[in-house]
């Protein structure tokens, strides 16, 4: 069939939409729409993005950012430690390659620059929570008061008086009730617009650990942007690419273009009609085989993955119980799955252990009849708070209580562990001990999709029943292999050294990062081991300020606030990633520093860590005596540390306990 | 202690309380307002006294449960009891025999899929059961494309939109989509089943009023479930029932507070494979003032002279739809879906819809795909009508030849499903599993002559009481898809397999024991 047709592709791709519309002139909005993609500007960057040969390299103003911040320590390692092959570069182009390569995933400056993941025996003790003066909590309250009196006020007489065009949706119009009038359709209206220009970035190239993002300016409050034609490349802490596995070349984009030539791009069908392909068997068995248990299956997306799936486990008569903190896709799950839902407190373990005894002790509602099952429902990490999932305890209130266990582990399969095999692995418990381990392939391994890994009867069963596989798409070829090769990177298949290079690298720059944060005087959330860091800002003014702080200084970093967060920890969130090294951990505490010091970010009162280091000769073990000896007892003081002393110690205190 | 002395102590502290409150910035316009508010009218300001009260109470108050109304207490030792006790049903129920003899069925496909696909028994076999129409996954050009994004940007974009997970090319795609349907924007989801489960809720929410036709999809009906609308039904493709669902929830509504209305349908339906009537939806639509959601998810890149779905094939201006849901996953061979409408309801979606904001977005190279496939849909249209072709000579081989089985796909559909005829299930008393075995072995029949068909799946419907009056029996049906990419002797080649294998099924011994159809 394809030989019938005539190159569609002569054209440039940018120019496309705009041709589209000539031909259908009567359509001017979608005439507008296509011109608003075709301005000069960015139609030509564009079109060397699809057309260059490196196309990143090409389009970016300044290759590497400076690195100007953190000169002062940063600058010294750069000149000792940096592999040779920056300073002897065999050519121009070579050296652009090797460029291009380091932009994507770093190179290890240091040996000693490496962390194994994993528990060290005692039990899991909740992180530290820190709480700021209460100056701040107060005038946190007061803002976001502001903000709603203000927000109710312009909704107020906007509605009566302002521009019909940005009210029109919220009032009754021509006998059609208001599209979007509730609580959050004004909280995005008069809060988040705010913030609007640090959300949804617009990228281009590969999530690394740069992150070239296309500069945008709005001239009407965020309502529209404009684009400016330039790029702007950053240091990438946002984006959940964990073990570095985001990238153009190398093992894994080799193995994809390959697929792609042989397979296609997609197989076109749900699985279970014609989309199972060997493909997709050989995987889940590498999934089911990487995670410990006999089966696993895999899905396109790792959002159904949770929503198809707890409607096919569990149904009306049974209980959810779920940690409030859990996703949205698990919140969605369980709704649909027709089942009672119970949350207990964020990785309370009494909670839980209060609400299993009620559940089983009454039954279900009205009728006491026994529950027929009930599951709780948890994740791994969270990916708002880098907090870890209490599971030695989990499992000793598994024993008692006889409840089926769902670890969604999205963010901690590849982030934890000293194999990467997420919590199981980090605290050293047999998964067989956990009745379903689910897990996105979109974080860890740079590819999409979702698995879920039980024993083989489970699986067989939950093939037959979750519509996801029924009627879903399945997976397609070039995310498989993706998924087929990162996978056999991180167990050493392929590539022997470089995946556990790349775990050890997630670990040591997650603790660094962490302690660093906390000398410098800022409140993290989280356990040590998370690459997700999150330091509060509280007041929703600083979130935007933050955000913009940062991108000056070339890092782009997310932050979340209400609803997503309590309404008063706003926070700004650093996923760390085996792509980054020292120097850009040390450029991102530089830069913290200097915001902190700007926006008074650095609130910790030093209960949570960052204590000055013990002298020596003191253990840890030793610490209470000698605190006694010198009259410290219960002495915490701020940590406010200059920037030098974090990043002259922190390389070798990052190793010890954090303290 | 005296009584005065305590009335001096409390006097004192009063004063300084006063004192210490006057110092509280913003205290003394309070002061004022009540001054002032009182001298006018006492009794308001005792109503406000109260409202306050009653507000701090409210924050106060524990959050009831409702499970606590008929709870019995119980000493611990009698929870330990209980607890030791209960003993949980297994978490998924042994599957049956049937379903793992299916599943030892489910053909394995090695290599990429075709018209010609090759199995992991190494056969290789007509492939007419995916949505491959187009034969897309073959295009040299769209695959060069693909590869060139792929050296570019990787392969996932490992964050959601929100969160630098957009990038330009989601951008494009977008805009692509939007000037090829013609509609103000368009936003691009990361999983086509999982779209209008998500789209639906974030536009209708408890108070709202769904009317949707009984016959839709499994992904819409978990979107009316989220979404706790009140969803009314009205028979399958019935206008007129519909006209008067609407007429009588305006009735019903006349007085009320206006809430949103929306009626929610398919295009091509994906359980039956007939088309809805567009022009009427509008005309009912405007006329009781409805917002219209329409799930083109197996018509678009289908009807339409370039493939831009039902309105194109209807000649509707498609801004009288107010969204429009469709799929890249399909005959486009990328992945993803889509939501099209005007900008304030693609805006609206970015924050608040689901699966968009909390997954991951669409990887870039799929992104690209969808673009290009487009591209080629606009600048080819012979191909659908190549399809088309396809579909009329597979048909001719099947619907009137046939003495068991009709089509009740629309004649454009390349998606066509085979029910068994009335008159057949009546004379053989044929229940939904019988149906279901047969149609099952007759897939398999088919696909030993060497062509891959499959059947209908559908999950059950739920429970939900929300749904409850939304029963709606589908069919059990064989499906069979057509592709361009078989030239015309291969397509009639496969459908007299396929005829043949349901009459051989048919008149099996162990299948034939009641006797011939009437017909
Ligand atoms: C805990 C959890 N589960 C599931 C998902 C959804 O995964 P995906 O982005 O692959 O749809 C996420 C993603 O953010 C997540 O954090």
């Amino acid at each position: 069939m394809p030989r019938k047709l005539t190159n569609p592709f002569a054209t440039s791709t940018m120019t496309q939409p705009s041709k589209a519309a000539e031909r259908r002139p009567s359509q001017s909005k979608g005439n507008r729409l296509a011109g608003f993609f075709s301005s000069k500007s960015k139609e030509q960057q564009a079109v060397q993005h699809h057309q260059g040969v490196s196309p990143q390299m090409t389009a970016s103003p300044s290759p590497l950012p400076t690195i100007s911040l953190s000169a002062a320590n940063g600058g010294e390692l750069n000149t000792d430690e940096m592999p040779t092959t920056l300073f002897e570069p065999p050519s121009a182009d070579e050296a652009r390659r090797q460029e291009r390569c380091d932009s994507q995933f770093g190179p290890l400056l240091d040996p000693s620059h490496l962390y194994i993941s994993a528990h060290q025996g005692k039990p899991l003790e909740p992180p530290v929570e820190d709480e700021p003066p209460y100056y701040f909590v107060l005038t946190t309250y007061i803002s976001y008061l502001l903000l709603i009196a203000f927000g109710h006020a312009r909704d107020f007489f906007g509605k009566r008086f302002g521009d019909k065009k940005h009210y029109q949706s919220l009032k009754v119009f021509n006998g059609y009730a208001p599209l979007n009038d509730d609580f959050d359709n004004f909280y995005v209206r008069r809060l988040k617009l705010r913030l609007d220009d640090c959300f949804a970035r617009p990228t281009t190239g590969v999530p690394g650990r740069y992150i070239t993002l296309i500069d945008r300016k709005s001239d009407d409050f965020n309502r529209t942007f404009k684009y400016t034609g330039t790029y702007t490349q950053t240091l990438n802490v946002s984006s959940y690419n964990y073990l570095g596995f985001a990238q153009s070349e190398g093992p894994c984009a080799d193995a994809v273009e390959e697929c792609a030539r042989k397979n296609g791009l997609s197989y076109a069908s749900p699985r279970a009609d014609s989309g199972t392909s060997e493909l997709v068997v050989e995987v889940e068995r590498e999934v089911a085989q990487f995670v410990g248990k006999p089966a696993a299956m895999v899905f396109s997306m790792g959002f159904v993955t949770n929503a198809g799936s707890f409607p096919a486990l569990v149904s009306k008569g049974c209980l959810i119980i779920s940690d409030e903190l859990n996703h949205a896709s698990i919140r969605i799950g369980a709704r649909l799955s027709g089942a009672v839902i119970r949350s207990f407190s964020h990785n309370n373990m009494e909670d839980l252990e209060k609400k299993l005894r009620e559940a089983i002790s009454q039954g279900q509602p009205r009728t006491h009849r026994p529950w027929k099952k009930i599951l709780v429902a948890v994740e791994g990490l969270y990916s708002m708070e880098g907090t870890m999932v209490d599971l030695p305890g989990v499992l000793a209130l598994k024993k008692k209580y006889k409840f089926f266990l769902y670890v969604d582990e999205a963010h901690s399969i590849g982030a934890l562990g000293p194999r990467g095999r997420g919590v199981c692995d980090y605290f050293g418990i047999d998964p067989a001990e956990i009745d379903i381990l689910m897990g996105t392939l979109t974080k860890s391994f740079g590819a999409n999709g979702g698995y879920v890994a039980a024993e083989k009867h489970i699986i067989d069963g939950l093939k037959m029943t979750n519509a996801a596989t029924l009627l879903g798409e399945s997976p397609t070829p070039s995310v498989l292999m993706q998924i087929l090769t990162s996978l056999r990177m991180i167990t050493g298949e392929l590539v022997p050294g470089q995946g556990e290079e790349r775990l050890q690298r997630l670990a040591f720059n997650s603790r660094y990062l962490r302690l660093g944060l906390k000398r410098l005087g800022f409140i993290t959330y989280g356990h040590d081991d998370s690459p997700i860091i999150s330091i509060v800002l509280f007041h929703p003014g600083k979130m935007s300020a933050f955000s913009h702080e940062m991108l000056k200084r070339k890092i782009s970093v997310v932050v979340v606030g209400y609803p997503a967060t309590p309404l008063i920890s706003s926070r700004a969130r650093f996923c760390v990633s085996a792509a980054h090294n020292k120097q850009d951990m040390d450029r991102i505490l530089a830069a913290c520093d200097e915001v902190g010091y700007i926006l008074q970010l650095k609130y910790s009162t030093g209960i949570a860590g960052g204590q000055e280091p013990l002298p020596e000769g003191v253990t840890p073990e030793m610490e209470k005596e000698w605190r006694k000896a010198n009259g410290l007892e219960g002495v915490i003081k701020p940590p406010r540390w200059k920037l030098e002393d974090v990043v002259a110690r922190g390389a070798q205190d990052a190793k010890q306990q954090l303290r | 202690m005296d009584l005065h002395e305590v009335q001096a102590h409390m006097n004192e502290w009063l004063q300084e309380a006063a004192v210490t409150f006057q110092k509280v910035p913003g205290s003394a316009v309070l002061i004022r307002y009540v001054r002032s508010s009182y001298q006018n009218d006492p009794v308001r300001s005792a109503i406000e006294l109260v409202l306050v009260i009653f507000f701090i109470r409210y924050l106060l108050a524990p959050s009831y449960s409702t499970s606590k109304q008929n709870y019995v207490k119980l000493t611990e030792d009698e929870i330990d009891e209980l607890v030791e006790e209960w003993t949980p049903e297994p978490l998924v129920a042994l599957p049956t025999v049937q379903e793992e003899a299916e599943m030892e069925k489910l053909p394995v496909i090695v290599g990429p899929t075709g018209p010609k696909s090759k199995l992991a028994n190494g056969k290789t076999v007509t492939n007419l059961a995916s949505y491959n129409f187009y034969n897309f996954n073959a295009n040299e050009q769209i695959k060069e494309k693909a590869i060139q994004t792929l050296r570019t940007y990787g392969v996932g974009p490992c964050g959601p939109p929100q969160f630098y997970g957009t990038q330009d090319v989601h951008m494009k795609t977008e805009a692509d989509i939007a000037s090829y349907l013609g509609t103000e924007g368009c936003i691009v989801y990361a999983h086509s089943f999982s779209t209008i489960s998500s789209v639906i809720p974030s536009f209708c929410k408890r108070g709202d009023i769904i009317v949707a036709d009984r016959g839709v999809n499994y992904s819409i009906r978990r979107g009316l479930e989220i979404s706790r609308s009140n969803v009314k039904w009205y028979t399958h493709n019935d206008m007129e029932e519909l006209e008067q669902v609407l007429r009588k929830v305006v009735k019903e509504q006349a007085g009320k507070k206006l809430t949103r209305r929306f009626i929610v349908t398919e295009a091509l339906f994906e359980m039956t494979g007939d088309m809805n009537n567009l022009p009427k939806l509008i005309e009912l639509k405007t006329k009781y003032k409805f917002r219209l959601m329409l799930d083109e998810t197996w018509s678009f890149g289908v009807l339409g002279r370039t493939g831009r779905g039902l309105t194109e094939a209807q000649n509707v201006d498609p801004s009288q739809v107010d969204m429009i849901v469709g799929s890249l996953a399909g005959p486009l061979c990328a992945g993803g879906g889509f939501c099209a409408g005007a900008k304030d309801v693609v805006e609206h979606q970015r924050v608040s819809s689901t699966a968009y904001t909390f997954s991951a977005a669409l990887p870039a190279m799929l992104a690209v795909t969808a673009s290009e496939s487009i591209n080629l849909l606009q600048s080819n249209p012979e191909i659908l009508l190549q399809c088309r072709e396809n579909i009329r000579l597979m048909r001719a081989q099947l619907d009137p030849r046939s003495d068991w089985v009709v089509c009740t796909s629309a004649p454009e559909n390349p998606i066509m499903l085979l029910v068994f005829k009335p008159e057949v299930v009546k004379a053989r008393r044929l229940s939904v599993e019988d149906q279901e075995r047969l149609l099952q072995e007759s897939v398999d029949e088919t696909l030993a002559n060497g062509v891959l068909t499959t059947r209908l799946k559908c999950m059950p419907i739920s429970q939900h009481t929300s749904l409850k009056d939304g029963v709606y029996t589908v069919n059990p049906a064989l499906k069979v898809c057509i592709t361009s990419g078989l030239s015309k002797k291969d397509i009639e080649k496969a459908g007299v397999t396929i005829r043949h294998a349901i009459t051989k099924v048919m008149t099996r011994k162990t299948n034939n024991k009641l006797g011939l159809p009437a017909a």
